[in-house]
C-alpha cells in the first residue's frame, strides 16, 4: 500500500535534514510557492483530510473559517500535545520525521497567510521536543523558516511551547489559554479560534499527523491522497495499537482499513493465545466494542454507523480475563483527575463516577449504583464548556451497556470476581 | 533567600521572550525553566519569576499549580513516574507500582529518607505501545519487566 507519511522512518537518519531532502522532502514547499494560497486551499479540500487529533473535522473546511480580510495577523497552533490514553502516534512523527511536521507548517502558514507558528507539545515529551527544535533549527539554516523564504517574500517563524502536565490542554481552547501563559482552563465558543484564538489573533489549532500530510498532498494532489482512502475520509491515518497484543506499535493504513484485520493481521492478534474480550477503538474517549463488533472499517462514517469513534487512532485490545469495572475505573479516575473543575457537571459528574465505579469494583456497590451512573451520564453529557466530560461519558455508559453483566456480579457478590487485579 | 536563572537560564528567557507577541507566555516556559535550575518550583522561584514577567507572584502560583509538571515541593533526586492508565494497566503496571513501592519502601506521592527517589503514579505517558512506561526525570524507559525495572533503578548513580 502507498504510504503518506512512514515510508522512511525505519532510517534514523531521516530525522535529519540533509537525509529528508535526499528523498525529495522540501520538493513540496517549492511547489506550493508557485501556487496560490487558494490553489493550495483546494487541493486540502479535495483530499477529504479529515483531522486526526479526535474530532475528524475537514481540515480544508476549518481553514475557510479565517476572517477573509487580512487586517488581523493569523497564527497556526499545532497540537503535538497527545494526551488521549491510547494514543502515541504523533510522537512518531516527532522523532521519526520531524521535518514533515516543519514543511507541513511551512506549507499550511504560506496557505493560511501566517506568519508566526507554535508547536504544543505535551512536557513530559522532552526528547521529543528536543528533536523538532533541532528541525527547525536545521529547517532555519536551510532558508526554509525566517524571513524571505527560498525568495518568495514570505516569513514564518515558528516555536516549540512545551506544555506541563495537563490532558484537558489537548482541548484546542484550553491549549490556546496555555499557549498564552495562563491555566489551562477550555474557553467558551463563540467565539470560534478562527476569528478570536490565539493573542486573541484568528487561530488554527491542526494535528501534528494533519498537518504532516499536507506536503504529500501538494506533491501528489488532493484526488490522489483522497484515493487512498475511503468517500469522505481521505488518505491513510496512524493507528497506534496498545494492549494485548502480539505486535504493538504505530502503523500506516488505508483510512478504510478493516478493524478486525488491524487487530489479528498486522497486530499479530491477541497476546499468550487468549481471546478477545473489548476493543476501544479510536483513544480512551471513545464507546467501547464488543468482539462481535470489530469487522468494520475504521473509517469516520463507519464507525459513527456503529455508535464508537475512530478517534484519535488508538486501538486499545483487552483480552479475555480483563475486569471491565477495573478497566473503568483507572478511566474513570484519569477524567476525574483531568478535569479542569470549571463546569459544575463535569467537576462533580466525573467525581462521582470515579467514586461510585470504585466502590462496585472495590466490592461496595449498592443496589441501583448501576442505574444511578447511567443517570449522571445524561445530566453531564454535551452539558459543559468543552467535550471532556462527554469523554468521561462516552466509556462509561458503553462499558455498562455492553458488559452490564460485569457490574451486577460484582454488586450482587459485594466482590471483584477477578481478585481485584487486572 | 531570592534566587535568580544562571547566565545561560536568563539568556534562554531572553531568547524565550522575542518568541510570543505577549511577554506573558513565557510564564511556562520560564517554570520550566526554573525547575531545571533550582530542582523545583519554590515560593522564591516564583517570586521570581513574577519579577520578570511582570505581574503577581498569586497569578504564577495559580499557574504552577494548574500543571501537575511544576513541583512545589523538593523531589528526589530520581523521579520515579509509571504510568497508571489503560494500555500499561492492561500489560502489569499495577502488578509494577505494588513491586517499585516495596522495593523503595515508599508508596506513590513519597520520597525515600535518603532523598534518592521519590515515586508517583501517572496518568498516559503517550508510550501505549511499548507499555508499561515510566519516566524518570527526563527519560522514558518502555516495555518495562520487574527484571528491567529492579536493572534500571539498581544502576542510577
Ligand atoms: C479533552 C480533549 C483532549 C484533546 N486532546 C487532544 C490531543 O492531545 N491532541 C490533538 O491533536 N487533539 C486533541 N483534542 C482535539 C482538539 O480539541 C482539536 O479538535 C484538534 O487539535 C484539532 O486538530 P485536527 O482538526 O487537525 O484534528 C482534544 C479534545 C478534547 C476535548
Ligand atoms: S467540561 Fe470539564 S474539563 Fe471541560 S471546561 Fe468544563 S470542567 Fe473543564
Ligand atoms: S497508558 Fe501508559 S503510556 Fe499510555
Amino acid at each position: 500500500m502507498e504510504k503518506v507519511l512512514t515510508t522512511h522512518f525505519a532510517n534514523e537518519r531521516y530525522r535529519r535534514m540533509d537525509t529528508y531532502r535526499q528523498y525529495g522532502g522540501y520538493e513540496a514547499l517549492k511547489k506550493a510557492f508557485a501556487m496560490t494560497p487558494e490553489a493550495i486551499i483546494d487541493e486540502v479540500k479535495k483530499a477529504n483530510l479529515r483531522g486526526r487529533g479526535g474530532a475528524g473535522f475537514p481540515a480544508g473546511v476549518k481553514w475557510g473559517f479565517l476572517p477573509k480580510d487580512l487586517s488581523r495577523p493569523r497564527v497556526l497552533v499545532i497540537n503535538a500535545d497527545e494526551g488521549e490514553p491510547g494514543t502515541f502516534k504523533d510522537r512518531v512523527i516527532m522523532t521519526r520525521g520531524p521535518h514533515l511536521l516543519v514543511e507541513g507548517i511551512v506549507i499550511s502558514c504560506f496557505a493560511l497567510r501566517a506568519h508566526a507558528s507554535w508547536i504544543y507539545i505535551r512536557g513530559e515529551f522532552i526528547r521529543e521536543a528536543r528533536i523538532v527544535d533541532e528541525a527547525i533549527a536545521e529547517a532555519y539554516a536551510a532558508g526554509f523558516l525566517g524571513k524571505n523564504i527560498l525568495g518568495s517574500g514570505f516569513d514564518l517563524d515558528v516555536t516549540v511551547h512545551r506544555g506541563a502536565g495537563a490532558y484537558i490542554c489537548g482541548e484546542e481552547t484550553s491549549l490556546i489559554n496555555s499557549l498564552e501563559g495562563k491555566r489551562g482552563w477550555p474557553r467558551l465558543k463563540p467565539p470560534f479560534p478562527a476569528s478570536v484564538g490565539a493573542f486573541g489573533l484568528p487561530t488554527i489549532v491542526n494535528n501534528v499527523e494533519t498537518i504532516a500530510d499536507i506536503p504529500w498532498i501538494v506533491t501528489h494532489g488532493g484526488e490522489t491522497f483522497a484515493a487512498l482512502g475511503v468517500e469522505k475520509n481521505g488518505g491513510t491515518r496512524l493507528i497506534g495499537v496498545s494492549g494485548a497484543v502480539n505486535r504493538p506499535g504505530v502503523y500506516e493504513f488505508s483510512a478504510g482499513v478493516n478493524l478486525k484485520d488491524i487487530i489479528y493481521n498486522h497486530a499479530g492478534g491477541i497476546k499468550d493465545g487468549k481471546a478477545l474480550k473489548a476493543v476501544i477503538p479510536g483513544g480512551s474517549s471513545t464507546p467501547v466494542l464488543r468482539p462481535d463488533e470489530i469487522d468494520v472499517s475504521y473509517d469516520i462514517e463507519s464507525m459513527a454507523k456503529i455508535g464508537t469513534m475512530a478517534g484519535s487512532g488508538g486501538v486499545i485490545v483487552i483480552p479475555e480475563g480483563t475486569c471491565m469495572v477495573r478497566a473503568l475505573s483507572v478511566l474513570m479516575n484519569f477524567y476525574a483527575h483531568e478535569s479542569c473543575g470549571q463546569c459544575t457537571p463535569c467537576r462533580e459528574g466525573t467525581g462521582w463516577l470515579k467514586k461510585i465505579v470504585g466502590r462496585i469494583e472495590a466490592g461496595k456497590g449498592r443496589e441501583g449504583d448501576v442505574e444511578l451512573i447511567l443517570d449522571l451520564c445524561d445530566n453531564m453529557m454535551g452539558r459543559t464548556i468543552c467535550p471532556l466530560a462527554d469523554a468521561a461519558v462516552m466509556p462509561a455508559q458503553s462499558f455498562i451497556w455492553k458488559f452490564r453483566e460485569e457490574f451486577d456480579r460484582h454488586i450482587g457478590e459485594q466482590k471483584c470476581p477477578y481478585g481485584n487485579r487486572f | 533567600m531570592s534566587v535568580a536563572f544562571s547566565e545561560t537560564g536568563r539568556a534562554e528567557f531572553e531568547r524565550l521572550l522575542t518568541r510570543y507577541p505577549d511577554g506573558k507566555a513565557v510564564i511556562l516556559p520560564a517554570l520550566h525553566l526554573a525547575q531545571k535550575e533550582f530542582g523545583y518550583v519554590s515560593d522564591e522561584a516564583i517570586v521570581y519569576i513574577a519579577g520578570l514577567v511582570g505581574t503577581s507572584p498569586a497569578e504564577i502560583e495559580g499557574i504552577a499549580t494548574f500543571y501537575t509538571m511544576y513541583n512545589r515541593k523538593p523531589v528526589g533526586k530520581y523521579h520515579v513516574q509509571i504510568c497508571r492508565n489503560i494500555s500499561c494497566s492492561l500489560l502489569g503496571a499495577e502488578h509494577l507500582i505494588e513491586h517499585v513501592s516495596k522495593k523503595l519502601g515508599v508508596r506513590p506521592g513519597e520520597t525515600t529518607p535518603d532523598g534518592k527517589f521519590t515515586l508517583a503514579k501517572v496518568e498516559c505517558l503517550g508510550s501505549c505501545g511499548t507499555a508499561p512506561v515510566m519516566q524518570v526525570n527526563d527519560e522514558y524507559h518502555e516495555n518495562l519487566t520487574v527484571e528491567s525495572i529492579d536493572r534500571i533503578l539498581d544502576n542510577l548513580p
